[in-house]
């Protein structure tokens, strides 16, 4: 019996290896090579409803870029995951697994909510252009503080932040429901959880010069916040210091330390600007959308980010594109149940498989696959 | 393992649960009757946006039922929904949106969609919109619809108490809102007025639709003693729980939420929005609707109360028998006396409990075990 196994066979085999180099082309084409595939694997699921995949998807780009409308509600959902995708982005660059975008979100919308309720009575006469700018801020400090807390437990303990980022994002969402539900609750909202709306003059102004919008779009300046953003990380990561001890930390993180860096500061600033951008995706997506607290200010953007950015491979620029074209996922989802009558969890569906493929694909391409002859395996 | 590696494992994990999730909401797709081109009245489009899933077997379940009794018994109407949309920044974007594609009536169900619609609303005067459960709206367009879901959880106290042995019931709480206090101080009002001893045991779960939650929280019930489960959250998940341990339970939402939760369902007191929503759309279409802020009870048909397999004929007989005292004004669950948790009198012999006190209620009845997050005192009879 063990002679028999012994024996070589004749024939060939299947070897899965490492590529040493990818060349370029493979690196653009294995994406979009993806992302064909999900939306192949997709049509299934939508002609497994009965339903002709061509015309649902086109039901879906024309309901979330074919006119104006659509276009606005595609920006209004890409703010939030611009900014919590850039946030979130910059830790990954360090390897700082922060997917606790959620909640600081949460807290960022909570310090600024509470700032844009109280700042009016506190600072009566201020403009309101200098408040606006304080709430913002205080929306940021606000993420950055619920981002710090967890990178510093990671940087003087060694906690796991993938687990304490992770639960703080719980902890902020039902700090929310208590503020809105004891701490801020409008006395006039019949005990419904909800803080009193704040002053009109505090709205977040729309984002000036977007002429092909109908005139009634709310497309707020959050928008202008991301693109900003996204200069400051790339300029902080393709020109500062900072950003190259952030990429040699990601690298190697005992190189950088024998290189004399100092991880823990750098993990403890990284989490706060990671935070910060998350709160200030709240902040505005408060200021400019919801214009009051309540709870389900975010349907899940933070999570969404983490996908964003992976997708992006991390690059800012990048990270603008895709959540412009998550955002229009997102609205497409709605319209397909209008216009085509659809259950509305295929564009769930969609983003779970685009990220699938592409991920899957991304680490296909890093082996080549090749024929052997067994004699040449056992040898 | 390489960083790199987990760092893609957590993001295929956050991917994975997004997928899982739309999976267990995703439901066939609705069937829509074409717009036909016969001679009749005049067309209707009517528009729905729900906060869950079609089917959470719930709240959401409940008021597609009523789209669905639109379908079938309003002639030339054609109609369209969207689930799932979150009360946020989503909710604005899909309101004005069916109102640019033409639809006449939009219903839009759930509490924080009330700020949206009354926008969307100003913006588009020629449509109708109905917001659920709120208290905001105008004189032309825009108008909120509820139901006296109190008389029905009333009869479900009734009921509940009847059925318990030893007097203890639970109940399974979503938010401390007045709509749901007032529920639960119902629930203990009809339960004592069987069993003076009877007390209702409250947990909150901060969720209106949360299975797993809702079912935890009617086990922690059970353990303490509870062997009535009285549900306000969305799925029959609670009362099953008590089923599979022989005890028995009050469901919620809809006329079928007792059929799969098991043969310890009592009963559920439950929503009929059909008729009404039909009304408004005929309304609507004849030119007569004005927005009146309606407040409809058991005598409009827009709650009612449907036995399960536990209900016994001495639980059937007791409360049909209140329930057509409430239909023929003969009793009403707010009357007086009304003695507070701490016991002190409430509201005397001879008074109501007012509207105005029902929609902004914030503190327990006699009888009622637990507290309220922000709270306030209960008022004093003079």
């Amino acid at each position: 019996m063990t002679t028999w196994s012994k024996v070589p066979r004749r024939g060939w085999t299947l070897r899965v290896e490492r590529r040493l180099t990818r060349p370029r082309w493979v690196q653009v084409a294995v994406p979009i090579f993806s992302i064909v595939l999900a939306l192949l694997a997709g049509a299934l699921i939508i002609a497994l409803n009965h339903v002709n995949p061509w015309a649902a998807y086109k039901a879906m780009y024309d309901g979330a870029f074919g006119n104006g409308y659509g276009i606005a509600g595609t920006f209004v959902k890409m703010i939030p995951l611009l900014l919590a995708g850039l946030g979130v982005s910059i830790a990954f660059r360090m390897k700082l697994w922060n997917i606790g975008a959620e909640g600081q979100l949460y807290f960022g919308a909570f310090l600024s909510g509470g700032l844009a309720l109280f700042l009016p009575k506190w600072l009566p006469g201020w403009p309101p252009w200098l408040l606006i700018s304080i709430i913002v801020t205080g929306g940021m400090v606000g993420g950055a503080f619920w981002g710090i807390i967890p990178g510093y437990l990671k940087a003087k303990l060694e906690v796991n932040e993938i687990i304490t980022t992770l639960m703080m994002n719980y902890i902020a969402i039902y700090w929310m429901d208590y503020v809105v539900t004891v701490l801020w609750r409008d006395p006039h909202s019949l005990g419904f959880p909800l803080t009193p709306q704040f002053d009109r003059s505090l709205w977040l102004p729309r984002t000036p010069g977007l002429f092909f919008l109908p005139a009634n779009h709310r497309v707020h300046i959050g928008l202008l916040f991301g693109l900003a953003a996204m200069a400051l990380i790339w300029v902080i990561m393709r020109y500062s210091k900072w950003g190259y001890e952030i990429k040699v930390i990601g690298e190697n993180s005992r190189a950088a330390k024998y290189a004399g860096m100092n991880i823990a500061r750098n993990v403890i600033l990284v989490m706060a600007l990671s935070g910060a951008l998350a709160g200030l995706a709240g902040a505005s997506e408060i200021l400019g959308i919801v214009h009051r607290l309540q709870h389900q200010i975010s349907p899940g953007y933070g999570y969404t980010a983490i996908i964003i950015a992976w997708l992006a491979k991390l690059n800012p620029i990048a990270i603008v594109l895709v959540s412009f074209l998550f955002g229009g996922l997102l609205v497409a989802g709605d319209q397909i149940q209008i216009t085509m009558h659809m259950p509305g969890a295929i564009s769930s569906i969609l983003q779970g498989l685009i990220l699938f493929f592409v991920l899957g694909g991304e680490i296909l391409s890093e082996y080549k696959l090749r024929f052997v002859r067994r004699e040449e395996e056992l040898s | 393992m390489n960083r790199h590696r987990i760092g893609m494992l957590v993001t295929f994990l956050v991917a994975l649960s997004m997928v899982l999730g739309a999976c267990a909401k995703a439901t066939p797709a609705p069937t829509v009757a074409p717009p036909t081109a016969t001679p009749g009245p005049k067309p209707m489009k009517v528009a729905f946006v729900y906060v869950g899933s079609v089917g959470d077997a719930g709240w959401t379940y409940a008021h597609d039922l009523g789209r669905k009794y639109i379908e079938k018994h309003v002639p030339n109407v054609t109609t369209s929904y969207v689930e799932n949309v979150p009360e946020g920044a989503d909710a604005e974007r899909v309101i004005r949106d069916f109102a640019q594609k033409g639809y006449n009536v939009i219903f839009t169900t759930s509490f924080g969609y009330m700020d949206a619609t009354a926008k969307v609303a100003e913006e588009f005067p020629k449509t109708v919109f109905i917001h659920i459960s709120g208290y905001k709206r105008n004189d032309t367009n825009f108008d909120n619809l509820f139901g006296r879901m109190y008389q029905m959880k009333y009869l479900a106290g009734m009921a509940a108490a009847m059925k318990s042995q030893n007097g203890k019931i639970g109940y399974v709480a979503p938010y401390p809102i007045p709509e749901v206090i007032r529920h639960i101080n119902m629930v203990a009002r009809g339960a004592r007025s069987v069993n003076p001893k009877a007390t209702v045991q409250v947990v909150w779960i901060n969720s209106w639709f949360d299975p797993p939650t809702e079912r935890e929280a009617a086990e922690t019930l059970l353990a303490a003693g509870c062997d009535v489960i009285v549900t306000g959250s969305d799925t029959p998940g609670p009362v099953q729980a008590a089923s599979e341990k022989g005890k028995w339970g009050m469901a919620y939402d809809s006329p079928n939420a007792c059929d799969n939760a098991g043969d310890g369902c009592i009963g559920v007191p439950h929503w009929n929005w059909g008729p009404t929503y039909a009304k408004i759309v005929e309304e609507v279409r004849a030119g007569t609707f004005k927005p009146t802020g309606s407040w409809l009870g058991v005598k409009d048909g827009l709650v009612d109360f449907k036995f399960g397999p536990a209900a016994t004929a001495a639980i059937k007989k007791a409360v049909n028998e209140k329930k057509q005292e409430i239909i023929d004004s003969k009793f009403d669950p707010r009357s007086g006396p009304v003695y507070a948790q701490d016991g002190h009198l409430a509201i005397a012999k001879g008074d109501k409990l007012t509207d105005k006190q029902l929609l902004n209620m914030k503190w327990f009845v006699k009888g009622v075990i637990g507290k309220i997050p922000g709270g306030e005192p209960a008022p004093t009879a003079k």
